[in-house]
């Protein structure tokens, strides 16, 4: 499904150049669940922000279900985004004073869904997250666990191919990790989306069927699991 | 999705009601200035035609003082017109079909216990068809009484509701100043007034009772001719001014120590000053709406960086550059829509007061009304375009990482 190539990242010229990414190669497969690891700064972020199709490799080959992605313009990367992925961060980056359902609602409405289907389809996904109750209420209204669910019902309400997840249960407590973790199994089993997820604890690894780990921009290991 | 578009811009200026509306404030006092004036020119200008109209057709007025300065100008160092020039000009000047004097003085009138300050005029019958009146009562002055400069006089409606109320005055005897005089006529009541003054308060009474009993003169203020359609006051000023030379006396190296005015010039003049005033207004209100364009971008701006993270999560969910441009831009339209919405209110409003305050009829322009409603949202797509075109062009990660 996705293939990177020789992947480099370098930030700034010279003296200054830092290199975040240094030939990177690295696949994801349909259904796979993978957790990213490795210690702070060797290049997670990055490598997830190239396969989100947010952030252009310095050189290498990227591969999204066939296309190659190095030639596209921004709104034809938008468009992948789109249609294709879905986003869960670390700070949930749900937007402020607005509704969890209109949030959720919010890619349905770039895809000129219209508004009915979008209601029925924002109200279906929050109820698979379990925040059916919750539609009209805005973050500041919700809990840090529930903010999470609502960005993952948001990034599932398209039905994307790829879930990327930088960090989802970075700002959360572990009872409340665990409930999130348990949510992306339960999307890859039953949904059969594929989960790219990154994460600095083992615990929630885990749950992964893969992990891949990085050191200083280099894909270090990559290993199959039997899941929690 | 422009609809879509449209309403999620809305929410985005209500939730903001104070800064919106401040932001607006430019566009407000714009638009608002640009109609409220326009709407007393209108009317202003209306007023002045139909004050003119309402002095009758074919109409010069002949009075001491020398030309150029305008009605009245240095009159005290010109001799006065007498009643024998209106003779002169009748008997001289075939083309002429009547003349008539006029002398005049603001004087309190006394009926019982109310006192009432009038402009008296002493003159002759021929004023009324020159002045386009008619009576609705009583009768115009006798030849025995215009002879005689008896104290009879004929008043105008305001007069006579100002000193006995409704009903007929016919009859009564009242004081003017020293003298005492018996009202015999009343004016038909008109809707007109000549340049702010009301036209239907007035007490005309005839000339020597004027020039014996009041003025303690023979001078006649000013001389009111009308001329026959075959002519054109071109033709006929030139005529007037020979014979009043030739009368008052004066060699050809002197100047005219008299003036012979067109009213429908003046007209003129006063619609022309009417417009360059409007003009002039209308540039002060267009520098206000560039003012509020740009009031408009600086806010936009702000929202641009306030909102950069959100433009990032939009972005990250799948939103094009066309689409983050086109939702900024929409709600700087909608901003400065709103702005002009409130200025056409606020500025049909003052124009309405501004006109009832001037006494004017309130001709609103729908023309320029809605054209300023739509330069409103002209503004709105110049000025808002170049941040709109700022949060397009963030970078999706970077725009994610702002804090
Ligand atoms: N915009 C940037 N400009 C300069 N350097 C950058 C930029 N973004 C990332 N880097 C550098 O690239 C390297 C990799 O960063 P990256 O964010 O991918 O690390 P990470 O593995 O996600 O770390 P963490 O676990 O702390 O999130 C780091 O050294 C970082 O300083
Ligand atoms: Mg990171």
């Amino acid at each position: 499904m996705i293939e990177l190539r020789g992947i480099t990242k370098s930030y700034g010229t010279g003296e200054a150049m830092v290199r975040a990414l240094d030939g990177v190669d690295f696949s994801v497969d349909r259904g796979d669940f993978i957790a990213v690891m490795g210690p702070s700064g060797s290049g997670k972020s990055t490598t997830m922000n190239i396969i989100g199709c947010l952030d252009t490799p310095s050189s290498g080959q990227y591969l999204l279900m066939g296309q190659e992605v190095g030639g596209l313009d921004r709104d034809q990367r938008a468009l992948l985004r789109r249609n294709f992925l879905g986003f869960i961060f670390q700070g949930f980056n749900l937007l402020p004073r607005t509704t969890a359902l209109e949030n959720v609602e919010l890619p349905l409405v770039y895809q000129g869904v219209p508004q009915d289907e979008r209601r029925e389809r924002a109200l279906a996904a929050l109820g698979k997250v379990g925040l059916a109750d919750r539609a009209g209420h805005k973050p500041s209204e919700l809990s840090g666990g529930q903010q999470q669910r609502v960005a993952i019902a948001r990034a599932i309400v398209t039905r994307p191919q790829l879930i990327l997840a930088d960090e989802p249960t970075g700002n959360l407590d572990s009872a409340r990790s665990r409930e999130i973790m348990l949510l992306l199994q339960q999307l890859n089993r039953d949904e059969g989306m594929t989960v790219l997820m990154v994460t600095h604890e083992p615990d929630m690894a885990a749950y992964a069927t893969r992990v891949a780990t990085f050191v200083d921009g280099r894909l270090q290991s990559d290993i199959r699991q039997d899941a929690h | 999705m422009l609809i879509e578009t449209f309403r999620l811009a809305l929410l985005t200026v209500a939730r903001n009601k104070l800064r919106s509306f401040l932001t607006v404030l430019g566009i407000v006092i714009g638009v608002s200035s640009v109609i409220a004036m326009v709407t007393v020119g209108q009317g202003s200008t209306q007023r002045v035609q139909s004050d003119v109209a309402s002095l009758g057709s074919n109409l010069l007025m002949v009075r001491p003082g020398q030309p150029g300065r305008g009605p009245g100008g240095g009159q005290n160092d010109a001799p006065p017109l007498k009643a024998a020039d209106v003779e002169a000009l009748l008997t001289e000047i075939p083309d002429l079909v009547a003349a008539t004097p006029a002398a005049t003085r603001t004087l309190n009138a006394v009926y019982g216990d109310v006192t009432h300050a009038v402009t008296v005029t002493g003159t002759d019958n021929a004023y009324f068809p020159v002045r386009g009146w008619t009576l609705s009562e009583g009768r115009v002055f006798t030849e025995q009484e215009l002879r005689a400069g008896t104290p009879v006089c004929v008043i105008g409606t305001s007069t006579s509701m100002a000193l006995i109320g409704q009903g007929n005055p016919v009859g009564i005897t009242m004081r003017i100043g020293k003298i005492t005089c018996e009202v015999v006529g009343l004016l038909t009541k008109r809707d007109a007034s000549t340049f702010g003054s009301d036209d239907n308060d007035t007490v005309i009474m005839p000339l020597k009772a004027f020039q014996r009993r009041i003025a303690g003169n023979s001078n006649v203020s000013s001389i009111s001719v009308t001329f026959s359609d075959a002519v054109t006051a071109e033709e006929v000023t030139p005529k007037i001014q020979a014979l009043m030379r030739e009368r008052r006396g004066l060699t050809d190296d002197q100047d005219d120590n008299f003036n012979v005015f067109d009213m429908k010039q003046i007209s003129s003049m006063l619609t022309g000053i009417t417009g360059t005033l409007t003009g002039l207004l209308s540039a002060v209100a267009a520098i206000s709406l560039l003012v509020g364009g740009i009031g408009i971008m600086n806010i936009m701006l702000v929202s641009v960086t306030e909102r950069t993270r959100e433009i990032g999560i939009r972005m990250a969910i799948g939103a094009t550059e066309g689409q983050v441009l086109m939702q900024f831009l929409v709600e700087a339209v909608v901003l400065s829509l709103i702005g002009g919405f409130i200025g056409v209110i606020v500025g049909l409003g003052l124009g309405w007061a501004g006109s009832s305050a001037l006494n004017i009829a309130f001709v609103p322009d729908w023309r320029i009304t809605g054209a300023a409603f739509v330069f409103s949202a002209v503004v709105g797509v110049v000025f808002g375009y170049f941040p709109a075109r700022r949060a397009a062009r963030l970078d999706p990660i970077e725009a994610l990482r702002h804090q």
